[in-house]
């Protein structure tokens, strides 16, 4: 599947801000804990059609633990806006 | 600048000035407080019209962290101030201690404790050569005796410096930044250590890898590992020790004195000399690196000693410790208040030599 | 998607190492500005970073460029050192509200006051973070913290200082804001300030100096959420945003645009 939002688990601390930016609220918190203990973050397979790449999540993480892509040149007018974090 | 071989008369805090400046000092950082006034008063004249760099600093902490900042830069900079200004200086020279920062600091030390006097004071010895800030680190310590020497060891205080990438401290006093002498300049020369990039010092870091300057240690064994190579590198100051020997060889009695003390003590021994005291002088130039081994050696040779200072007692320690094989030092404090003369110091050494006035 | 264009890029003078943050705190957003800017102004090269004393300490673990570590609150002072003997660098420190405001406060105001030209950027989460949740001279009246447990009293602590609007009050001062990092909206604005923070001193117009207010959920003692909410429910009400002052002009600012 292609996945246009992932989370690195080894960096997510599982705060959950992305959680309250997320535009269409399909942020979750897994049951998973990594390596250091921190219960992480996901987008479950059934809703990661849902997101917009908008990158809200990346902007609010303080631990550089979101990647975000755009979707393919077809999709939906909200990607046309330039999401870089600059 | 000077013209090499130019003959002045000048005080010794303009000599201080104007051995920084023919040595390439390019940054002064300063704070008044009596009675080093004239060396920020000097540099804030002269250093513009060089186009180098003059800041009067809000306090002598922040002046002091200026350096820190210039000498991460691997610039020839300085500092001056007096004993209560020096000691809000410590922090810096801790930090720069640890982060082996060249940097230079004068200390035209005065009367303390506190805010003791504007006289003339050697009370701060412990403080300059024993550590004044924390932690477990040493500095150069330069103690010229003339207003040529205060010229000549500034420039060697900036060689220093950045040959052991350390701060080196030039401690005079009220009578050495406010005596006048015939003084012979040029001989300071400015070299390669403002080049751009020395391999340690922070450029920008270009195309290289960047460059980290910092004294905290926190993984397991970093701060011992550090702080035993400093120790090695302690040592090796060793062979840069300076030192005045005057009249030793047929002494029975040396003097031990620095600085403007030692000096006084010197026109002392000449006059004692002419009615055939046996007394000579030991002078101390490097305070640290202190010149433990020459006076080891003068002790094994079965001289006697009196430690004479301008304070209750500071130095005597390490040439205490220094003769201990062999011998120990009476000492003789002047106090601060009065400037001493060479009369002041005959009565303390006949009784070293256990003759009667 | 991989293989599709990123729609989030990490600026590259930032070490994408895990950071030694506290999970929430908003160190991690701020520092990552800075490395934003710095890449888009094409400063890394040039640039040297003044360390300060606090959880802002291992600044130089996250940012690939020349870097000294300067004693507690000293850091404008070596920033002036480091900017008088490398005019040719771009100068900034990094620091939080003890280092800066309490301890600093002389070499802060006296920084800008000269009109240093180099940046200060100002991370604000009103506590001592590093020793453990002390009061710190931005701490919020009635604020819990290890040094004032029953809250801070204005009668004897005084009230929170006021570091932009102090600082924009200083003649030297080319460039004060203050910005949060609490939401999406903020964060793309608080990026516009740390650049312009940037942008001030590079103009030689005079010091450069931006707070962001950031979460300390470990010693507010509250979840990275709960944490985030106060930003706007407590401090943004005291600690108004905005920008204070700005000799560049938003015009003058906009024209100031440097490859990268």
């Amino acid at each position: 599947m292609m996945r246009p939002v992932e989370f690195r688990e080894d960096r997510c601390k599982g705060c959950a801000l992305c959680m309250t930016v997320c535009p269409g609220e399909i942020i979750t918190m897994s049951s998973r804990f990594n390596t250091s203990g921190y219960k992480v973050v996901e987008v479950r397979d059934e809703v990661v059609e849902e997101c917009t790449s908008c990158a809200a999540c990346a902007l609010i993480c303080p631990d550089y633990a979101v990647s975000v892509w755009r979707k393919p040149a077809k999709a939906k007018k909200g990607e046309t806006a330039d999401v870089h974090a600059g | 600048m000077s013209t090499p071989g130019e003959r002045v008369l000048i005080k010794g805090n303009e000599a201080i000035c104007r051995g920084a400046v023919d040595a390439g000092c390019q940054c002064f950082f300063g704070y008044p407080i009596t009675p080093q006034n004239d060396i920020p008063e000097y540099m804030s004249k002269v250093m513009p019209n060089l186009g180098r760099v003059f800041v009067q600093a809000e306090s002598e902490v922040a002046a002091a962290n200026m350096l820190l900042g210039a000498a991460a830069c691997g610039i020839r900079a300085m500092t001056s101030s007096s004993s209560p200004g020096i000691s809000l200086k410590q922090e810096a020279i801790s930090y720069m201690g640890g982060t082996e920062l060249p940097a230079v600091i004068v200390n035209i030390s005065r009367g303390g404790p506190g805010l003791g006097d504007i006289g003339p004071s050697q009370g701060d010895y412990y403080q300059a050569v024993k550590g004044g800030g924390h932690g477990d680190y040493r500095q150069f310590v330069l103690a010229p005796g003339t207003v040529q020497e205060a010229y000549d060891l500034i420039g060697k205080a900036f060689d220093l410096a950045f040959a052991y990438r350390n701060p080196v401290m030039l401690l005079g006093d009220a009578i050495i930044g406010q005596m006048m002498e015939p003084v012979t300049l040029g001989s300071n020369k400015e070299t390669e250590s403002n080049s751009p990039d020395l391999g340690w010092n922070l450029t920008g870091k270009g195309q290289r890898d960047p460059r980290l300057l910092k004294s905290l240690h926190l993984t397991d064994g970093a701060l011992a590992g550090h702080n035993l190579r400093l120790r090695d590198k302690y040592a090796s100051m060793e062979k840069d020790v300076l030192f005045e020997n005057f009249l030793v060889d047929d002494a029975e009695l040396i003097v031990v004195a620095f600085g403007s003390i030692g000096r006084i003590a010197k026109s002392t021994i000449r006059k004692m000399r002419a009615s055939g005291k046996k007394v000579g002088l030991h002078r101390p130039i490097t305070l640290f690196p202190f010149p433990s081994r020459e006076l080891d050696k003068l002790a094994a040779a079965g001289k006697r000693f009196l430690t004479i200072e301008h304070n209750l007692g500071q130095m005597v320690d390490d040439v205490r410790l220094a003769v201990r094989k062999h011998a120990d030092s009476d000492f003789y404090g002047q106090m601060p208040g009065n400037l001493p003369t060479p009369e002041d110091f005959e009565q303390p050494i006949l009784a070293a030599l256990g003759v009667n006035s | 998607m991989k293989n599709g264009k990123a729609a989030f890029t990490l600026p590259g003078v930032l070490a994408d190492i895990p950071t030694h943050y506290c999970p929430g705190c908003q160190h991690g957003v701020a520092q990552r500005l800075v490395a934003e800017c710095l890449d888009e102004l094409a400063l890394s090269e040039k640039a040297i970073c003044i360390g300060s004393i606090g959880c802002s300490v291992f600044i130089y673990n996250y940012l690939k460029v020349d870097s000294v570590e300067a004693p507690h609150g000293r850091a404008p002072a070596v920033a002036t050192g480091v900017k008088r003997a490398r005019p040719e660098a771009a100068v900034f420190t990094y620091q939080g509200d003890g280092d800066l405001a309490s301890i600093g406060m002389a070499e802060t105001m006296h920084c800008a006051n000269r009109g240093e030209r180099v940046t200060i950027v100002f991370v604000n989460n009103t506590v001592y973070g590093m020793t453990g949740g002390q009061m710190a001279p931005t701490t919020m009246v009635g604020q819990r913290t290890t040094t004032c447990p029953g809250g801070r009293c204005a009668d004897n602590e005084g009230e929170p200082i006021k570091m932009t609007e102090i600082i924009a009050s200083l003649g030297g001062t080319a460039y004060a804001a203050r910005v949060a990092v609490d939401s999406v909206k903020h964060v793309r604005a608080a990026k516009k300030a740390v650049r312009r923070a940037f942008e001030a001193p590079l103009n030689n117009l005079g010091l450069g100096f931006v707070e962001i207010l950031a979460t300390c959920p470990t010693n507010w003692k509250m979840t990275p959420v709960q944490a985030n909410k106060r930003i706007s429910e407590e401090l943004i009400p005291y600690f108004p945003l905005g920008t204070y002052k700005n000799l560049m002009g938003e015009q003058a600012a906009e024209g100031t645009e440097v490859e990268g």
